[in-house]
């Protein structure tokens, strides 16, 4: 075997925080051979983006690290500061997983990318130029010429990405660290940025370490994967035979983690709980003084059906206006057209009127962070459905109400104490649920329950939306860009984009035989495995 | 960029407007008059002066008076300095204030962001415990504790500079009533600049320009300053108003013959006439350096348009 | 107005970029609130309980001190004029040129200046959290309107009103505390009117929506309960604020009117006094710098303790 480009022995690292050492990283070891893509994997938390930052030593001061990380043999950990810097951007580049902060926002592109040949290449003024042209070209900017003199607030998420690859391909590094570099965009534009890698890496001959939490990419993309969970490495190998048969237990529940099943659809004479025509919502994105204030339209027209028992998905993009559209159903948000909800009329009951249907139509959010307030008890906060809606009972009827419910989320009641900080991503939204399920609705509103959490914490989540379901007889109305997570929960899907409806059908009618050209593109890229 | 500044010239116009009404009437209501003095003057003789200043007339009629009036760039005689208008004494005090203020803002600025930029870089080290702890000393003890104790320690006991007087702006006249003034503002500018230089220091785009290459002094030069800045320079226009109030104690305890020094003299005499000059010019001026630091802002962050 | 396009020009955040997940910490004591958690830290910070504990200090030999000094407020000590701090006789802190001693009277200008503190600070606070919360919970049209005043009054040189504002109506105590406060709540009214427009937009806000819960209660039990950080900072941070105003008005000899003093008055009077009494500056001067200092180092370990992510 020969020198790899990259071995990292016995890696520890902590981190000295004032309430002690914390582990971040402990004792992992791998090598990435030249040309090749090694996928690193592992849910938050796992210490994947703490080792490869640390490979360019670029950890906060109160992280330590211990063993060595060679280089062509040359031990990273060791060498003098101004080695490492000859060695960052140019032999060993990264592209970060924010696009939006990554760049330096008071500088144009163009010198932002120059910056990087100037220092390592010495190019300066017009071949510089040239050559910043001809990398922002490569990596698909429309117009470079034109665009190096762009600021990054007047790009896409989608193209200040590309713009850091351009930044880190300009000096043809040996090794590429892509640290979730596809996360924050949408599936699309996630398709194109994971293309254009793959395409340079053949061009420039490079290894790529790819951090990642989506196996679908890994399966996709990587040569071989190592598998991170709470610091440590589990295991790895060749992808293929990683995923058909991997060895590790906590490698085989993640592969299991992908969510799979299906829903039966309901059946045909099932009643109709909610029924939305031809509904609007405008924004105000402009107030004047005079004069007409300047509107965006989010939800432009949308119709739609929903049977008692059903599962409705509503898939799209950021920006498609599902959530508004899912807020406008419960009338969280003004709009006009007409809702009915189980044979009356609520688009234009006022807010008292509306009380009464509250508890009947509920709602979960995506944030299991930001959807529990931060003051109050886990028990206050289930709690606060029954004060409204049920005032007659009693303070100890209600904190059994609350006990139920969360008994009814697999939470220990006992919990209900203690308050939301206390609580990983997961729990807090089982909490979310279980605020909903308390007042025992009918419909229940589910915002991207799933989108912040890991795939194996998704995984229970949607095992028990799917239970409560059956048990309750539950209606749901589930927005997700997951179509992964829409495909084993919902019967029937729509699919919106800029504020209107592109296609809608059963599940499987459309993951089987999408129509529309948008739709197919949607699919393409979100289930890139699939199609590989 | 044009019809911005012209849009917030305009915006000026009711904010001075305020200033003007509200001190003129907060005038005429006070009780006693600019002519209470030790004896009483004869009657006729008030009658004639009262006249003569138009204080004859109603209220509404000398308002719209002095509104007319100001509108031609008059702003009528002291009542005080019989021999001067107030247009005159602002035009003898102001550039002695401005003197003093131009080199307050510079020694604050000159001296209070290095002293952010350093603690911030050197976090939680022995440099920034001791920058920090100072600052808050500097905001800690007010102006007019320190002026007068510079005076005793250098003018007095050490001899070294004048402890008072202006002497047609000799420098070393300047010197200990431009260092009492700048402390305070040198404290808050270094306090700002560290806490906005340590969040962009922990900033992702910096994370960025650490991997391409460069160099931590080119870091922090070409990529954490400029934007460190940013927050520090909004506060710039609160600065130089706090600068001009100061101005008006650190006058009065150097004796410097500035507008401050004039305005609380004015104010305890009821010189009408001179204190609503005073601050309608302040008023114009405050609004003005705003509307400068608020360009000045523009051309560093790209990311902000003026096209509302 | 500046016009940023794009909300978050800087990551905002200020963990160190590099650390993308914080390795999980310890699990707090079960069932902590925030609250709690905020004071455990703040006890941690020894420069803030310090203060903490020397600002209590003060106030209460401010308010207890002059019950048990040997001599009142004006009382004159015909045997003692200007007599320099001594351990010997009871003028620990000397004299005035009058004979009245300094540590008695230092002591009851505290109590004026804590209590234009005090009072100054609670009417910017009711004016700036109603002000505030209105504007940014009605929002819209309203909020607009709302806010280009405040800029207006922002734009005033407000200090020069305050003064003649004394100058009209007499150095009367009630006004000074009307004065200053009036003065003081603009920047309230902002961060409240900022916190009630980040607040509306959270989930959870949202969430009491669907659940039914009337607006009177969302801002009773999840907005005020929300805001209330930021606000005790700022207050913390307003009463120096305040206290140096007052003395500035003073040292002007625009404050409070014998036979009331300040430590604003009594600074004054010391700066007069200076090259043949110093003490009579110094004293008074040590007291407000310290309070001052106090709150300063109060404030700062307030907002460390609530908001753990800025250090």
């Amino acid at each position: 075997m020969t020198t790899p480009l990259l071995e990292i022995e016995d890696l520890d690292v902590d981190f000295r925080l004032p309430d002690g050492d914390v582990a971040a990283v402990k004792n992992v070891s791998l090598r990435i051979a030249e040309g090749e893509t090694l996928a690193l994997v592992g849910e938050s938390g796992s210490g994947k983006s703490v080792t490869s930052t640390a490979i360019l030593r670029l950890l906060p001061e109160l992280a330590h690290t211990r063993g060595a990380i060679r280089f062509h043999g040359e031990d990273l950990l060791s060498v003098s500061n101004r080695r490492m810097r000859e060695l960052r951007g140019d032999r060993i580049a990264t592209v970060f997983q924010e696009p939006m902060t990554s760049l330096n926002p008071l500088h144009r592109i163009g010198d932002q990318v120059a910056e990087v040949l100037r220092l390592h290449r010495g190019l300066r003024g017009k071949r510089a130029r040239t050559k910043v042209i001809d990398l922002l070209d490569q990596v698909g900017i429309p117009d470079p010429a034109r665009r190096v003199k762009s600021y990054p607030h007047e790009l896409s998420g989608g193209q200040r990405q590309r713009v850091m690859i351009a930044m880190a391909l300009a000096c043809e590094p040996e090794l590429l660290i892509a640290d979730e570099p596809t996360t924050a965009l949408d599936v699309t534009v996630q398709a194109q940025i994971l293309a254009l890698l793959k395409e340079l890496q053949q061009r420039y001959g490079m290894a790529i370490l790819f951090i990642t939490h989506d196996l679908g990419i890994v399966r996709h993309f990587a040569d071989r994967v190592c598998v991170m969970r709470q610091g440590e490495l589990l295991e790895q190998g060749a992808t293929k035979e990683v995923f058909a048969t991997p060895r590790h237990a906590y490698t085989r529940a993640l592969i299991d983690a992908e969510p799979s099943g299906e829903k039966a659809p309901v059946p045909e004479e099932s009643p109709l709980l909610l029924e939305a025509r031809d509904v609007w919502v405008r924004f105000t994105t402009r107030r004047r003084w005079f004069g007409h204030d300047d509107h965006f339209a989010a939800v432009r027209g949308i119709d739609v059906t929903l049977k008692r028992g059903q599962t409705l998905g509503i898939v799209g993009e950021s920006g498609s206006g599902k959530s508004t559209l899912g807020r406008a159903l419960l009338r969280l948000l003004e709009s006009r057209g007409d809702i009915r909800f189980d044979d009356s009329d609520i688009a234009h009951l006022d807010t008292a009127a509306m009380r009464p249907l509250r508890k009947r139509m509920q709602v979960v959010f995506q944030d299991p962070f930001g959807s529990l307030s931060p003051r109050l008890t886990v028990g206050e906060i289930i709690g606060e459905g029954l004060r409204v809606h049920h005032p007659e009972l009693k303070r100890a009827d209600r904190d059994t109400r609350v006990q139920e419910a969360l008994e009814e989320v697999a939470l220990d009641p006992a919990m209900r104490r203690r308050y939301p900080h206390e609580f990983s991503g997961g729990q807090r939204q089982r909490i979310a649920i279980a605020r909903a399920l308390v007042l025992k609705p009918e419909f229940l509103l589910l915002d991207e329950p799933t989108s912040a959490l890991d795939r194996s914490v998704q995984a229970t989540v949607i095992d028990l939306l799917r239970e409560l379901q059956r048990k309750h007889d539950l209606t749901y109305l589930f927005i997700s860009h997951d179509l992964a997570v829409v495909r084993a929960l919902a019967d029937s899907v729509l699919v919106m984009k800029e504020g209107r409806i592109v296609e809608q059908g059963t599940t499987r009618e459309l993951f089987d035989h999408p129509r529309e050209p948008y739709t197919r593109e949607l699919m393409r890229a979100a289930f890139l495995s699939d199609a590989a | 960029m044009l019809t911005y500044t012209l849009k917030r010239l305009l915006m000026a116009i009711p904010t001075l407007w305020i200033v003007i009404t509200l001190s003129f009437f907060l005038m005429r209501i006070a009780p006693g008059g600019p002519f209470d003095g030790e004896r009483k003057l004869p009657p006729e003789i008030e009658a004639n002066l009262m006249a003569a200043y138009h204080l004859d007339e109603s209220l509404p009629m000398q308002y719209l008076r002095y509104m007319g009036n100001l509108l031609q760039g008059d702003f009528g005689p002291s009542f005080k300095y019989k021999d001067f208008s107030v247009t005159e004494l602002i035009a003898q005090g102001f550039p002695v204030s401005l003197e003093l203020g131009f080199w307050a803002i510079l020694l604050a600025l000159l001296i209070g962001l290095p002293l952010g930029v350093i603690a911030a870089i050197r976090r939680n080290s022995a440099v920034d415990y001791a920058v920090m702890g100072t600052a808050l000393a500097g905001i800690a003890v007010p102006n007019f504790v320190i002026a007068p104790i510079l005076a005793l320690v250098f003018g007095v006991l050490l001899a070294w500079l004048p402890a008072g007087g202006w002497n047609g702006g000799a420098w070393q006249n300047m010197v200990l009533p431009v260092i009492a003034l700048a402390i305070q503002q040198i404290a808050y500018l270094a306090r700002m600049m560290r806490a906005s230089m340590i969040e962009v220091l922990g900033s992702h785009f910096i994370r960025t320009a650490r991997a391409k290459g460069l160099s931590e002094t080119k870091v922090i030069l070409h990529h954490a300053l400029r934007p460190a800045l940013l927050p520090v320079l909004s506060y710039l226009g609160p600065a130089i108003a706090g600068i001009i109030t100061g101005s008006v104690v650190i006058e009065q305890i150097f004796g410097i013959p500035g507008i401050g020094r004039y305005f609380v003299q004015a104010a305890l005499n009821r010189d009408y006439t001179l204190v609503m000059g005073t601050v309608v010019f302040y008023g114009a001026l405050i609004v003005l350096l705003n509307l400068v630091v608020d360009l000045l802002y523009s051309a560093l962050d790209p990311q902000i348009r003026y096209d509302d | 107005m500046p016009m940023t396009t794009d909300s978050t020009p800087y990551s905002g955040k200020n963990l160190p970029a590099g650390s993308p997940n914080p390795p999980d910490r310890p699990v707090p004591v079960a069932g902590e609130s925030l609250g709690r958690e905020a004071w455990r830290r703040l006890k941690q910070n020894k420069a803030a309980m310090a203060s903490l504990w020397l600002l209590m200090a003060i106030t209460l030999a401010c308010l207890v001190g002059p019950y048990l000094l040997p001599w009142g407020l004006a009382e004159v000590d015909w045997n003692a004029f200007n007599v320099p701090p001594t351990l010997e006789g009871d003028h620990y802190l000397g004299t005035d040129a009058n004979g009245r001693d300094l540590l008695a009277r230092t002591l009851h200008g505290g109590r004026v200046s804590l209590s234009v503190a005090l009072v100054a600070t609670l009417v910017s606070l009711v004016i700036g959290v109603l002000y505030g919360a209105i504007a940014g919970y009605l929002g819209g049209r309203t909020d607009n309107l709302m806010m280009r005043f405040v800029d207006i009054m922002y734009s005033l040189p407000f200090m020069f009103l305050v003064i003649l504002l004394m100058v009209v109506f007499g150095r009367n105590i009630l006004l000074i505390y009307a004065a200053i406060g009036a003065v003081e709540w603009l920047d309230m009214a902002r961060i409240v009117r900022g916190q009630t427009l980040a607040l509306k937009r959270r989930e959870f806000v949202e969430a009491a929506h669907a659940l039914g819960v009337s607006d009177r209660a969302i801002v009773m039990r999840h907005m005020i309960p929300n805001a209330i950080g930021p606000v005790i900072v700022y207050v913390t941070l307003t009463v120096p604020k305040v206290i140096l105003l007052e003395s500035f008005l003073s040292f002007l000899g625009l404050g409070v009117q014998e036979p009331l003093t300040s430590w604003g008055v009594l600074i004054s009077e010391g700066s007069d006094m200076m090259e043949s009494a110093p003490w009579m500056l110094l004293v008074p001067s040590v007291f407000l710098a310290l309070t001052l200092f106090c709150l300063n180092f109060l404030g700062d370990g307030l907002r460390d303790a609530l908001d753990p992510r800025t250090r």
